[in-house]
């Protein structure tokens, strides 16, 4: 309230931007006023080309001018539109150019949405303290899923988001779809009846929970317990991709993997993909190869080895071993042998010198004669075995002479 | 063996892998490993086939087939 201290003969007059410039100053300061939830129906709603909203909120008795600027509006979940009952945080001011007081908006949502909320975290609550979300009931993911067994609307994108993902990263796998709505009263025991269907497949290994983006009031459907428990009584893991990434659920948390959208949930049930396996199969044939061939190199060197050591035994060795020991010792004979006769043959040389040097020959050599009778052949060594005209013979060294002695005899 | 259906494509990858510790221990006799080099090479094949002629199969199960689930 403004207050005067001086007499009303003298009033204080404000230009009229001040006076609008104090009043925005006071309904900015205030405690209430700068951060307040108002509840009512939208009316008059536009959205011009500058991505501002303009509004007003009523209800029966009031109506409240309100400004909510583009750079707020992306936390929006939902699209405002007249009739739609709001409740709405900001702040109080009032505009100057055009004498109105406004709410400036930071935030909207449906009515109910508050309450809605709440239910959720008391629910979040209670199965977080049963255990359900326990970080050690989380099961592994197979790392080649052959059979995915997919939850969601026939009839939604996230159906379409799914396949297409699956197809692009792992057609090596097989898809089974237990459809059921997503959204709506029925929803929650559809999503568990076609949890439990899938479950009774034997070859399954994996389950992909799945809603494209909605609103808070869209995805309550995985806000149920029934939902949570269902997913945690599945034999196989649960993947959960349910809204945009900015929404969390029940059934998320109950999840055994939670991925923020349903292609993000097809991409991390398939963390091996087709590529990848070709990858590792050109990797297998080149290890494949090098095995055989090591495998053979080492049998090689085994086999040179062997033959080395049969050659070093062998009996062809042997009979070399022993021909060059004959050779060797035929030589030892040989030599043994012609030394021996050669000792002999001296010996021998030096007998018949010796012989030689008593044979009568010898005295012959040396000018001595040999003289027989021509006719006894009696040899003559004295004169009384001579008388005159005797016929005799004289040996020479080289030959026999026939001779007649003429000279006196005795 | 001829007989038999084509294994999946998990099923020959493990055989696969298989055959590759089995050549790797060098105790094998040369025949064997051989015949695990012929038997690796089929394999190898076979998957690599598989992988390029693989297509998404999809099935629905029907309402009633759950229906019946449930009834079981």
């Amino acid at each position: 309230m403004l207050e005067f201290d001086f007499p009303p003969l003298q009033p204080m007059i404000f230009s009229v931007t001040s006076l609008s410039n104090y009043l925005r100053e006071v309904l900015e300061t205030d405690e209430i006023l700068k951060d307040v939830w108002v509840r009512g129906e939208i009316s008059n709603f536009s959205q011009p080309r500058s991505g501002h909203l303009y509004f007003t909120l009523k209800d029966n008795e009031a109506q409240l001018r309100c400004v909510m600027w583009k750079s707020q509006t992306f936390r929006l979940r939902f699209d405002p539109k007249d009739g739609q009952m709001v409740e709405a945080h900001g702040a109080m001011s009032f505009y100057p150019a055009g004498g109105q007081v406004q709410l400036y908006i930071d935030a909207m949502q449906p009515v109910g949405e508050g309450q809605l909320y709440q239910e959720f975290l008391r629910l979040k609550a209670r199965l977080e303290a049963e255990g359900l979300f326990a970080a050690e009931l989380k099961r592994p993911l197979p790392e080649l899923p052959r059979h995915i067994g997919v939850v969601t609307s026939p009839s939604g994108a996230a159906l379409q988001d799914i396949l297409n993902t699956l197809r692009r990263r792992l057609p090596l796998a097989r898809v089974t779809l237990a459809p059921t709505p997503v959204q709506g009263a029925e929803a929650p025991a559809g999503i568990v009846s076609a949890l439990k269907s899938l479950n009774s497949l034997p070859d399954l290994d994996l389950i992909i929970l799945a809603r494209g983006g909605g609103s808070i009031e869209d995805l309550w459907s995985f806000n149920d317990e029934a939902v949570a428990y269902a997913i945690r009584a599945s034999r196989v893991p649960v993947i959960s991709g349910v809204g945009h990434e900015t929404d969390f659920t029940i059934a998320d948390f109950a999840a055994d993997l939670r991925a923020p959208t349903p292609t993000a949930a097809a991409e991390l049930a398939t963390p091996i993909t087709s590529a990848d396996l070709a990858a590792e199969l050109l990797s297998i044939n080149q290890n494949l190869s090098a095995s055989l061939k090591n495998k053979l190199t080492i049998l090689r060197q085994q086999l040179l080895l062997a033959e080395n050591r049969l050659q070093r035994h062998s009996p062809a060795q042997r009979v070399r071993t022993f021909l060059q020991f004959q050779d060797e010792t035929r030589e030892r004979l040989e030599r043994a042998m012609s030394h021996y006769l050669a000792q002999h043959q001296l010996k021998l040389q030096n007998q018949i010198d010796r012989l030689e040097s008593v044979s009568p020959m010898a005295v012959l050599r040396r000018g001595f004669a040999i003289v027989s009778d021509a006719q006894s052949q009696q040899l003559i060594s004295r004169r009384k075995q001579t008388h005159p005209n005797q016929p005799i013979q004289i040996q020479l060294s080289d030959g026999k002479i026939a001779a007649t002695i003429s000279g006196d005899t005795p | 063996m001829t007989d038999q259906p084509t294994p999946s494509f998990e099923t020959a990858f493990a055989a696969l892998q298989q055959i590759i510790i089995q050549l790797e221990n060098t105790e094998l006799p040369l025949e064997e490993a051989l015949k695990l080099y012929e038997e690796g090479r089929r394999l190898s094949d076979l998957c690599s086939q598989l992988l390029e002629t693989a297509q998404l199969r999809v099935e629905t199960l029907s309402a009633n087939a759950t229906a019946e689930r449930e009834a079981a």
